[in-house]
């Protein structure tokens, strides 16, 4: 079994567990519900500090399975975009779904975690005092109220799908050493590692192959385009060889909205895109 | 197959720490006991009663600081509120040893002596009960726990950090000793509570008395690095340094990070509580100066002395800095403060880890000189 088809069997044919309650025990605004076909939906989302307007009116739909790449300059609120989505800060204004109905705006963090939502932030963020194993352990999806974690045994099962990661995200050597001492680049895959063990449905990546050698950077490439599908992905990168070996729907964020959307030639095309960003 | 719990509880600790409780428990429960009862008093082996009443009063101090490391050293949240939660259990268990007295006080009255004093006619409703030692172990858990949730969920679900919450800590356990030093309040004012006579109707300055609060303090202190050093080790303990060195991440992995707070937060204030309860009739006295924020801000020296989130670290702090102050105050009393201002900031500034960090520099040296 190549460690491709691992991560599929890791991430699919699992039973949701999703009967409109977390497993925090609150209420969600409904189940994931994906029959119209979108997994994500922004519509006027303006976010502002102190006057200045990170993100402006912006408009951004993904459908269900859809591999997306969100590109655009420095500033232009791609990062704040994900914080909107994962709970980390509240919209002045504008709505966002995930699915048809789980309102994102009404969430907290854990809550968008349970509902599906997984996300890779810009600086790797792993516990770098926990041993690689422990960094998968924590992310695993399962009960995470306080009595559970008390009781907490992992079974054989669970131990092989660790393994499994492991494997996948090249890291089976390195197991048991503290997450802080690896590489900049594995930091990058053990945190792509941790959103796998949560098996989300829609998977936020802000700049994951920031660092990564250029093998480690198509074998990241690879790995998503393997995920896209099952599962929606929202990946923001800077780096063009990697976007175009993606190969999906290109969105370019500017001052806050969306400068232009299409395939990337389309974009990379587009006067006001080189103007902005892939010009200077 | 499921590891049965109690082969859980048992991989709590390593065989070496097993070895060093039994010997731990071998000195308090049986050596000190013979060596107090059964040698003569002018023998060199002889223990005094004044040593047991130290140990056992430091003993209960370590016992507060492997709480105050579960919270500080585990979860990363400086309490310098401490001493109230200590506090409390001391009162609620001072309580019932005032109503031991019985008539035996200075008024012969039924009602202790500073009720008497204020003209009060019967016991406050919060009285109620106090004679029942049942009861009064049930006040030394709940009372601490009452306040430190309701304290803890307020301030973690505002997500007050770092520094602001330890200067809530503070105000929190001075505003207590203000309420704790008027006489209305119902503990005694200044005084607090004193001249305890019994305890389960045995007389509680005699030896086989202190012996047995010795050994309990002594049990309770060794169950309780047992207990921490399981919790730190379960997916529980992981959470919570997990969340100590990353939050927003184990927010984003699906924990609430209150939940965690606060139980560590309240399991930490029980433990205090208990550590209080032991204190006051090994002691004799409790009174609102434990509220003082100099003696929280003590606490965690203690844990920064010995090695903060080690839980062995906390205990020999505790031994140390408490050893050191005994002999001060008989030796130098004025420059006791001097000293512990001055331990702290070499601990701070050369002992990141404390004791337990510069012994394991220490042994990792000769490791590699062997
Ligand atoms: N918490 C905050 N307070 C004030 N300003 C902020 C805050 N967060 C982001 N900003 C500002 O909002 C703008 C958008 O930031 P954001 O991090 O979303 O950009 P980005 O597209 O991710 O950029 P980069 O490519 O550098 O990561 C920037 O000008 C930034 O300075
Ligand atoms: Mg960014």
């Amino acid at each position: 079994m190549s460690p491709l088809s691992a991560s599929k069997d890791l991430l699919d044919g699992r039973p949701e567990g999703s009967d409109g309650i977390d497993q925090l025990g609150h209420v969600v605004t409904g189940e994931l519900d994906l029959s119209h076909g979108v997994a994500l939906y922004l519509e006027d989302i303006t976010v502002s500090f102190d006057g200045f307007k990170a993100l402006n009116n912006l408009n951004l739909a993904i459908d269900a399975g859809e591999l997306r790449c969100i590109i655009g300059p420095n500033g232009a609120g791609k990062t704040t975009m994900m914080d909107v989505i994962t709970g980390k800060t509240r919209p002045d204004s504008g709505k966002a779904f995930f699915g048809q109905s789980i309102d994102l705006t009404r969430l907290s963090e854990p809550e968008i975690a349970h509902a599906g939502i997984g996300r890779k932030f810009q600086k790797p963020t792993i516990f770098e005092q926990h041993s690689v194993f422990e960094n998968l352990e924590l992310a695993m999806k399962t009960d995470k109220r306080v009595w559970k974690s008390l009781l907490a045994w992992l079974s054989g099962e669970q131990r092989d799908r660790i393994a499994d990661t492991l494997k996948l995200i090249r890291l089976n050597g390195e197991a048991d050493r503290p997450a802080g001492l690896l590489s900049h680049g594995q930091k990058q895959w053990l945190e792509i590692g941790m959103l796998l063990m949560q098996e989300p449905k829609l998977l936020l990546l802000d700049e994951p192959v920031a660092g990564m050698t250029d093998d480690e950077t198509m074998r990241t490439a690879e790995l998503f385009v393997s995920l896209a599908g099952k599962h929606s992905l929202v990946v923001v990168e800077h780096d063009m060889a990697f976007v175009e070996r993606l190969g999906g729907k290109v969105t370019v964020l500017h001052e806050g909205s969306v400068l232009a959307e299409g395939d990337l030639a389309t974009v990379q095309n587009d006067p006001r895109v080189i103007e902005v960003y892939l010009g200077r | 197959m499921r590891t049965p719990l109690s082969v859980r509880f048992l991989s709590a600790l390593d065989t070496k720490g097993w070895l060093v409780l039994g010997v731990f428990l071998t000195l308090t429960l049986l050596v000190v006991p013979l060596l107090n009862l059964a040698v003569p008093e002018d023998s060199a082996f002889h223990v005094s009663a004044y040593f047991i009443t130290l140990i056992g009063k430091i003993m209960c101090y370590a016992l507060v600081a492997v709480a105050m490391d579960l919270i500080w050293g585990f979860g990363g949240i400086l309490s310098l509120g401490h001493g109230l939660f200590f506090a409390l259990g001391g009162y609620a268990f001072g309580m019932y040893l005032m109503r031991q007295i019985g008539r035996d006080g200075s008024y012969g009255a039924d009602l202790p002596d500073f009720m008497i004093f204020l003209d009060w006619k019967e016991l406050p409703w919060f009285w109620f009960g106090s004679d029942s030692f049942g009861w009064a172990m049930l006040l030394v858990v709940l009372v601490p726990a009452l306040v430190a949730f309701v304290f803890g969920y307020f301030a973690f679900r505002s997500r007050i950090k770092g520094v602001y919450f330890s200067i809530i800590t503070q105000a929190l356990t001075y505003a207590a000793m203000l309420l704790f030093f008027r006489n209305e309040t119902g503990f005694g004012g200044n005084n607090g509570f004193t001249d305890f006579k019994r305890i389960l109707g045995y007389s509680i300055t005699a030896p086989e008395t202190r012996l047995v609060l010795f050994g309990l303090t002594a049990l309770a202190l060794a169950a309780t690095l047992v207990f921490a050093a399981w919790l730190v080790k379960s997916k529980f303990g992981r959470v919570l340094t997990a969340i100590r060195d990353a939050e927003s991440r184990v927010m984003f992995i699906g924990y609430n990070p209150l939940w965690y707070k606060l139980t560590i937060w309240v399991i930490s204030a029980v433990l205090c509580g208990i550590a209080g309860a032991l204190y006051v009739p090994q002691v004799g006295i409790i009174n609102p100066g434990e509220m003082s924020t100099a003696n929280s801000i003590e606490i965690a020296i203690w844990v920064a002395v010995g090695g903060r989130g080690t839980l062995i670290g906390p205990v020999i702090g505790a031994f140390v800095v408490n050893l050191a102050k005994s002999w001060f105050t008989v030796s130098f009393p004025e420059y006791w403060l001097f000293f512990l201002g001055l331990l702290f900031i070499i601990v701070t500034l050369f002992l990141p880890q404390g004791l337990v960090g510069l012994w394991k520099k220490f042994a990792a040296r000769k490791g590699v000189a062997a």
